[in-house]
């Protein structure tokens, strides 16, 4: 009784949600809604006896997997949207095909072992406890195929790496290094790094210049991007009226 | 009755009392932990810190959260409304959900029904504290994202590779304490520690688990998320008013919670110190919460601690830190816990164990001597020589050396 609610309830939310991930526009919104559907789905096996496949699902799928794809995502800004022009001709009519013959043949296939029939064994297999049961079948009937896709996994990590890896040709500066190079090249204009941009008191932002003691902007405030982007802002309205650069003398 | 069995007998009311009362708890002690914090790092720092409002300052957090709560709710132009909102949710309610599987009190009589402070003692019960915080980082990710400004994006990023990385290392440090317990439901590793705390007997274990506590829940000397010299605010920058408020709350909530997890862990949870095992029967069991929130207290201080004493990590190196030190040396020593753990159950000799302890100490100082070794190339090998200076340079006293 308790599982009926259950279903009717986070059933349709799934449902909904995973008919949302493929409807709407945003990749982070679309990354987000599988990740509910994966929530949902941990429910569900929680609610069936599955209490170790349904918190490792949220740890890793939900935690990580997902996160990471949120990750890649994020780099995307926020208003950025899948374009819906087709790059291959007929590529969309043969994946509505695809899809709705897999969908087809996964709802017949389930349909045909469980409906109409009781489940039976559940108790069998948790008699011993759920994480003890999958832990025995894991390490002696399926250690076999359990190392395989182990391997696989940690082949494909490594292959990961070996892609991503380049070779240094000269070793990384070091932050001394650096700061020596600073202190070396001759001149100290910038051996407190360079200075920070906007202008003091009237303007903080990225793209406005730094002024000078004497009024005059400094370029080199900028970062270097902006600058050749042309991102800058002229910083002299920002400068006070009357700039007094006289020195007094004080008596 | 163990406590499974026990927690199975409670009708519904009970569970909302438990659930009311955890919720109440975490919100006081949230308060609590801020004016702690304030004045315990005032005190590291010879200032008095906030001691105005109420006793001894007690109600200044009070008074800041209505202040808090008053303030003008701004959402940027640029911001993703939906997500924007949902983030400081998601952060504030799952914090407080790890807390289901704490056990707070050993046997006590509520209302005149017996059971323990625990709202649900499930046998995977530490993974979904695990679980739990996991879905918690996404409000901080979200909240960098859809913030639609720089600065949040740069520190939600970080947040999420910091919180993946430190929950690896955080993952292995829980397996030695599952191999000894021989269980993951937090009940039961509190009943497994009876003669010795795991805290003592894992003591590598609960070192890498305490180091990267502090990573997961960004707090100093790694709050790179919200790193303020170099992020503004991090994540929350764009927040205010009661939405800030929320991460605020799920910030403390977490520490709280990573302490409580900690205490069931390592430190024997609701358990009394060794010697002290009589007082767990005074006020009719309700003293062994006593012990539960002093251990926490502890860890707390641990944290304020840190805060007020080092200097906040960069970026990189707290990065290679977790995924270059923490571990490989988790890995390395759940091996040696498995081994050990094997060779007493297969009922092997003192002498076997001995010889086996051995090993380990000599793998583990060769591995330095070998370290040291590469250090100490590394440092000879010449460095790229560059031009002297051609502005004046004052005398140095080591004249030899050409490094200023």
């Amino acid at each position: 009784m308790p599982e009926s609610v259950l279903f009717w309830i986070m059933g349709p939310l799934a449902v909904v949600a995973a008919l949302g991930m493929l409807l709407v526009k945003k990749a982070v919104h679309s990354a987000l809604l599988l990740a509910w559907v994966m929530i949902t789905l941990a429910f569900f096996y929680i609610a069936q006896g599955a209490l170790f496949l349904g918190i490792v699902q949220i740890v890793v799928y939900t935690g990580a997997v997902m996160m990471l794809f949120l990750f890649i995502l994020m780099l995307v800004g926020v208003d950025a949207s899948d374009s819906l022009t087709e790059t291959i001709r007929g590529l969309r009519p043969i994946a509505i095909t695809a899809a709705i013959g897999f969908g087809g043949l996964m709802v017949s296939l389930i349909g045909r072992a469980s409906l109409g029939r009781e489940s039976v064994g559940l108790d069998q297999a948790n008699a011993a406890g759920n994480v003890e049961g999958l832990a025995y079948q894991l390490f002696s009937t399926y250690v076999f195929p359990f190392e395989v896709v182990s391997a696989l996994l940690i082949t494909a990590a490594m292959g990961a790496m070996v892609l991503a890896h380049h070779q240094r040709e000269v070793p990384r500066s070091t932050q001394r290094d650096l700061s020596e190079q600073r202190f070396r090249s001759g001149s100290l204009a910038t051996a407190a790094g360079l200075p920070g941009p906007g202008v003091f008191a009237r303007h903080n932002a990225v793209d406005v210049p730094a002024l000078l003691p004497d009024g005059t902007a400094a370029p080199a405030s900028i970062s270097e991007t902006l600058r050749t982007r042309g991102d800058m802002i002229d910083s002299s309205q920002f400068q006070l009226d009357q700039v007094n650069t006289e020195v007094k003398e004080e008596k | 009755m163990s406590n499974s069995e026990l927690i199975a007998t409670d009708p519904g009311w009970i569970i909302l009392v438990k659930g009311l009362l955890v919720f109440a708890t975490c919100v006081v002690l949230t308060l609590l932990a801020i004016w702690a914090e304030r004045r315990i790092v005032a005190r590291m720092q010879e200032r008095p810190g906030p001691n105005r409002v109420g006793p001894l300052g007690l109600l200044q957090s009070l008074s800041d959260g209505v202040k808090l709560a008053l303030k003008e709710d701004l959402i940027p132009a640029a911001a993703d409304k939906i997500i924007f909102i949902l983030a400081p949710i998601i952060s504030a309610t799952t914090c407080f959900m790890a807390f289901a599987v704490i056990p707070v009190t050993g046997q006590v009589s509520l209302f005149g029904h017996q059971t323990v402070m625990q709202m649900t003692d499930i046998p995977v019960g530490v993974l979904y504290v695990l679980a739990v915080a996991s879905v918690g980082v996404y409000g901080i990710v979200l909240a960098g994202w859809s913030s639609g400004s720089t600065y949040p994006l740069l520190g939600g990023l970080r947040s999420s590779a910091q919180v993946i990385s430190y929950e690896v290392a955080m993952g292995l440090s829980l397996v030695s304490v599952f191999i000894y317990s021989g269980s993951m439901s937090t009940s039961e590793i509190v009943a497994a520690q009876g003669q010795w705390w795991f805290a003592v007997v894992l003591f590598p274990s609960f070192v890498i688990y305490a180091i990267s506590m502090v990573g997961e829940t960004n707090r100093a000397p790694f709050d790179l998320a919200e790193a303020e010299g170099e992020l503004v605010g991090g994540f929350h920058t764009e927040y205010s008013s009661l939405k800030f408020a929320l991460f605020f709350l799920a910030d403390y909530v977490n520490i709280v919670g990573v302490s409580a997890l900690a205490t069931t862990l390592f430190l024997g949870g609701y358990h009394a110190p060794p010697g002290l095992g009589f007082t767990e029967n005074w006020l009719g069991g309700w003293f062994t919460a006593i012990w539960f929130f002093a251990k926490v207290a502890a860890f707390f201080f641990l944290f304020v601690w840190l805060r007020g004493t080092l200097p906040r990590m960069r970026y990189d190196q707290f990065m290679q830190f977790g995924w270059k030190v923490l571990i490989p040396v988790s890995l390395f020593w759940i091996l040696v816990v498995a081994t050990l753990r094997l060779l007493s159950q297969q009922g092997t000799s003192r002498t076997g164990l001995l010889i086996f302890s051995g090993i380990v100490v000599a793998i583990v100082m060769f591995v330095n001597v070998a370290f040291d070794n590469a250090k100490k190339k590394k440092k000879n090998t010449p460095r790229p020589t560059l031009s002297k200076p051609d502005f004046a340079v004052p005398e140095l006293p080591n004249k030899g050396s050409d490094r200023v």
